[in-house]
């Protein structure tokens, strides 16, 4: 970690300095539109080396996939190949104009075709669109599609979505994008849906639910066909949140199983990088009751050629153009690399090095819910008095590891939620354990260093209350 | 399989370790039927061979850099930087998650800081978020908010000459609600803004590439307590007015065109800015500066009690990301090019679109419709544009958009964009080449 305090862009600008230099201009200069030319550009002013060394030394300031372990859970933060970047950064794509035109972009909409080939085979899907940026974005268009195959139906008065107490905050978000409203459905003691409050919200007002399969305590959903079945019984559709895959590649197909509609994260099982942030892409897939309405355009076949077609009664665009398709490439590549085989072994070892962690770290950490856990499990960070999660996650830190997804899913006070991914070794899985036990310890011995950690970062804990009541969200020089 | 790890003998221990005497025994809470054991997919190939694969379908695309181009209509074809890709494609940046733990996340938290100080000077007004998926679900997005801020008001105006694209999206995200989209023509001085209107939207400039003069709208859609919304080219602002001095109360852009390759349509920016008075209602991510215990400056995700992980069903949006990547190539083109490099490029754009136009105005049965431009112009054509665009392509121009693609019924249009890396030569080849065929 670079622990040097780094300036801002407009803090390192010196009137004058230039960063990039166009060619001199070979044309006339013409008048600006009268009366609306900016009277002043208030951007820095930097050469080339100084943006090189800022954003550089910036990047030094992160943990990363690259750099260090990083278990976060529900976020898959495996390795991102290089190969994908290679495949991504081909200038046959970048330089690719989204209307250049069906006959100019033929590799392209192959490839686009070809990928939702796969991952119908993956997912057990009828179809797939690749149009959603993310999952989130995924959520959104498969509730719009509900709405819309209800809508059809004449069903207008199926507003109710249910959404299990362990779901992820943009489940209910997404509904209420799409108009519905939500009703909680409480996890039982063995952290499943609770069938019996599953039957008595069934009723004629419900449009569906959403489920998360293996859930967010990173539990499989045993009753996942009777859910279903129930579900369409009472004329709902089931929305499968495709966030935790990465545990059921080439073991289970999601639609088998009776999900209607469901969007897979490229950016978690896929591979491709979380870039901080994103961008992601949020691919739907659909069951045969539910494909026409799919977002579109899709890439369709016809004897060689490829073109772009919207499914026939699509819920529409959901962004421009086709989707992340700098994001597909990268998806494209690690599946081709994996292959069939490969994508069993990365959930057969996924929840391999789940389930490790669990059994070792179980002694120190509660673990409330004592079942096989999936590719991720939830523990407690209740280990002394006086010690939150908070606090053993800002000491990970200290030890160089980052922290497992903390204060989720809700319904487990104090969670630490661990993933560790296929790709991370047994040797590092060791040290992570080490690490906990020893932080176990301190935490009775020396609960100060938990609590004044992390130590060995350019910034302590910040006061995020102050950043909220007094929002500085840009420069003021 | 490259990327596991684990070793057979490392795996025994493991298994051991659980108490189990198999993976298998690991799937034992899924019902036995539904398990399978191997996907129809070809096994896995080598590095190798998938990138000699992928080159064999990026050849079958053509390059806007290989032919003259003139295509823009939502994507745009600007010079970027070598260092842009260089430094965004860090690991450190690339392979970092949301930035959730801020002391082990500053590069990332101070990079988007610095994103949205430039982004905010840049559209003119004083809170600019994190990014959303593209321009045109940023505009979606920004509907949707001041509708809910102008609660009881169910208008929303919007102009007929948008990005098709765009439309459609508005179209799928408003689906759900009650809001009446009055699409209206021209000038947004002259939209039907009254006491029922939520908002009134304005593209800076229409997708035809006409300036429309906007402050005198803004100020009506004010008069009768409405919204305006801006969606700009942020490029354009860089030598024209932003839209926050023009009275925009929220603005939405497409940050492609800065430092962002065309990708076949994504990942782009979406970018969205607002005035304080509705940054808590604005969706997407924000950083926000702050100090640590030591009184050390600092960075952090902040007015999160908007979002959907603290409050679920009524967040104002579902979004969870931002284009990060995206993002940051913009953060790192804005600050390299900077204020003269960024002036340069928008400045270059209009002389270089203005002296096409001039050039092809004077060619008989050419006229062109767009009466103060930036970049992109609209020509009137005396053939069918889709048939200049085929004809122009077999002579490696790509002249722009026939608007029969989106319009079937406008057949003679020709949408032509021209940005800083067209030279002289070009355009005059795309002049003399345009003569000829309509001949």
């Amino acid at each position: 970690m670079n622990m040097h305090d780094e300036p801002l862009v407009y803090e390192i600008s010196r009137p004058g300095r230039v960063g990039c230099t166009l060619p001199e201009s070979d044309v006339p200069e013409y008048a600006l539109p009268e009366g609306l030319a900016r009277a002043e550009l208030d951007l820095p002013e930097l050469d080339e080396l100084s943006v090189v060394r800022h954003f550089t030394r910036l990047s030094q300031k992160n943990y990363s996939i690259d750099t260090e372990f990083y278990p976060l859970g529900s976020c898959t933060m495996k390795y991102n190949p290089k190969a994908n970047e290679a495949a991504a950064s081909n200038p046959g794509w970048k330089y690719l104009h989204p209307l250049a035109g069906e006959d100019l972009a033929q590799g392209a909409l192959e490839l686009m075709w070809h990928l939702q080939e796969q991952l119908k085979e993956i997912g057990g899907f009828a179809a797939v669109s690749l149009q959603p940026a993310a999952g989130a974005h995924g959520e959104l268009s498969g509730v719009l599609m509900i709405r819309a195959a209800l809508k059809a139906r004449g069903e207008h008065g199926r507003t109710r979505m249910l959404i299990p107490d362990s779901a992820h905050g943009t489940n209910p978000a997404s509904c209420t994008m799409a108009g519905f409203t939500t009703q909680t459905i409480p996890s039982g003691p063995d952290g499943n849906i609770d069938m019996n409050a599953l039957r008595a919200a069934l009723d004629d007002t419900v449009a569906g639910i959403m489920i998360t399969n293996p859930n967010t305590l990173g539990l499989f959903e045993t009753n996942i066909e009777e859910i279903c079945r129930l579900v369409h019984q009472a004329g709902g559709y089931v929305y499968g949140d495709g966030a935790n895959m990465n545990a059921l590649t080439g073991v289970f197909k999601p639609g088998a199983s009776g999900i209607d509609v469901m969007h897979f994260n490229l950016h978690k099982t896929f591979s491709t990088p979380h870039g901080g942030g994103g961008p992601g892409a949020g691919m739907v897939g659909a069951n045969e009751s539910l494909a026409a309405y799919l977002p579109g355009p899709v890439a369709v076949k016809d004897g060689d050629r490829f073109m772009l077609k919207m499914p026939q009664k699509s819920i529409g665009q959901v962004k421009a153009f086709y989707g992340n398709f700098g994001v597909l490439v990268r998806a494209y590549a690690y599946v081709l690399m994996t292959g069939g085989d490969g994508l069993r072994r990365v959930a057969e070892n996924a929840v391999l090095n789940a389930n490790y962690l669990k059994a070792r770290l179980e002694g120190s950490y509660p673990v409330p819910y004592r079942r096989r856990c999936m590719h991720e499990f939830v523990a407690r960070g209740t280990i002394a008095e006086g010690i939150h999660t908070l606090d053993i996650a800002k000491r990970l830190i200290d030890y160089g590891f980052h922290p497992p997804t903390i204060y989720f899913p809700l319904i487990v006070p104090e969670a630490l939620m661990i993933e560790p991914t296929e790709t991370e070794s047994k040797e590092t899985l060791d040290r992570f354990i080490e690490a906990l036990r020893a932080i176990a310890e301190e935490a009775k011995a020396h609960p100060e260093l938990l609590h004044d950690a992390p130590a060995t970062t350019p910034v302590a804990r910040l006061d995020e209350v102050m950043a909220a009541r007094c929002p500085i969200l840009c420069y003021r020089g | 399989m490259p990327f596991i790890p684990n070793t057979d003998a490392e795996r025994a221990e493991m298994l051991k370790a659980i108490g189990v005497d198999s993976v298998d025994a690991l799937f034992a809470d899924i019902p036995e039927h539904l398990r399978i054991r191997k996907l129809d997919l070809p096994d896995g190939v080598s590095e190798l061979e998938a990138l000699s694969h992928i080159d064999s379908l990026a050849e079958r695309n053509v390059q806007a850099r290989k032919m003259d181009w003139f295509l823009g209509a939502g994507a745009y074809h600007h010079y970027i930087p070598s260092l842009v890709p260089a430094l965004a494609g860090r690991g450190e940046f690339l392979t970092s998650y949301t930035p959730y733990q801020p002391e082990v996340s500053q590069g990332t938290l101070q990079a988007i800081f610095e994103y949205q100080s430039m982004a905010s000077k840049l559209l003119g007004v004083p809170v600019v978020n994190a990014s959303h998926y593209d321009g045109a679900t940023a505009l979606a997005e920004a509907i949707l908010m001041a509708w809910k801020a102008k609660e009881g008001r169910s208008r929303v105006l919007i102009p007929s000459d948008l990005h098709p694209e765009y439309a459609r999206v508005i179209d799928t995200y408003l689906t759900s609600f009650d809001i009446e989209l009055v699409r209206y023509e021209g000038d947004p001085a002259s939209a039907e803004v009254d006491d029922r209107t939520a908002a009134l939207v304005i593209a800076y400039p229409a997708f035809s590439g006409e300036i429309y003069p906007v402050a005198p709208a803004a100020a009506r859609a004010h008069e009768h307590g409405a919204l305006c919304i801006m969606q700009a080219d942020p490029v354009m602002c860089a030598i024209l007015q932003s839209p926050g001095e023009q009275g925009a109360d929220i603005v939405t852009a497409e940050g492609q065109g800065l430092g962002n390759p065309l990708n076949f349509g994504g990942p782009y920016l979406g970018m969205m800015g607002t005035t304080e008075a509705l940054m808590r209602r604005m969706p997407g991510r924000i950083v926000g500066q702050t100090k640590d215990r030591n009184g050390k400056r600092g960075f952090v995700l902040t007015l999160s009690t908007r979002e959907q992980h603290i409050r679920r069903e009524k967040a104002v949006s579902n979004i969870c990301s931002n284009q990060g990547l995206s993002m940051l190539q913009t953060c790192i083109y804005l600050a390299a090019m900077g204020k003269q490099g960024l002036t340069h490029v928008a400045r270059q754009s209009y002389d270089k679109a203005h002296y096409a136009a001039e050039l092809i105005g004077r060619i008989p049965g050419f006229s062109i419709r767009t009466r103060r431009f930036f970049r992109e112009f609209t020509v009137a054509t005396p053939v069918p544009a889709a048939l200049l665009v085929e004809k122009l392509k077999a002579r490696n121009i790509m002249p722009g958009l026939a608007l029969s693609h989106y319009w079937p019924e406008r057949t003679h249009e020709l949408l032509i964009c021209v940005t800083e890396v067209n030279t002289r030569a070009q355009i005059e080849k795309l002049v003399a080449a345009l003569g000829e065929v309509a001949k």
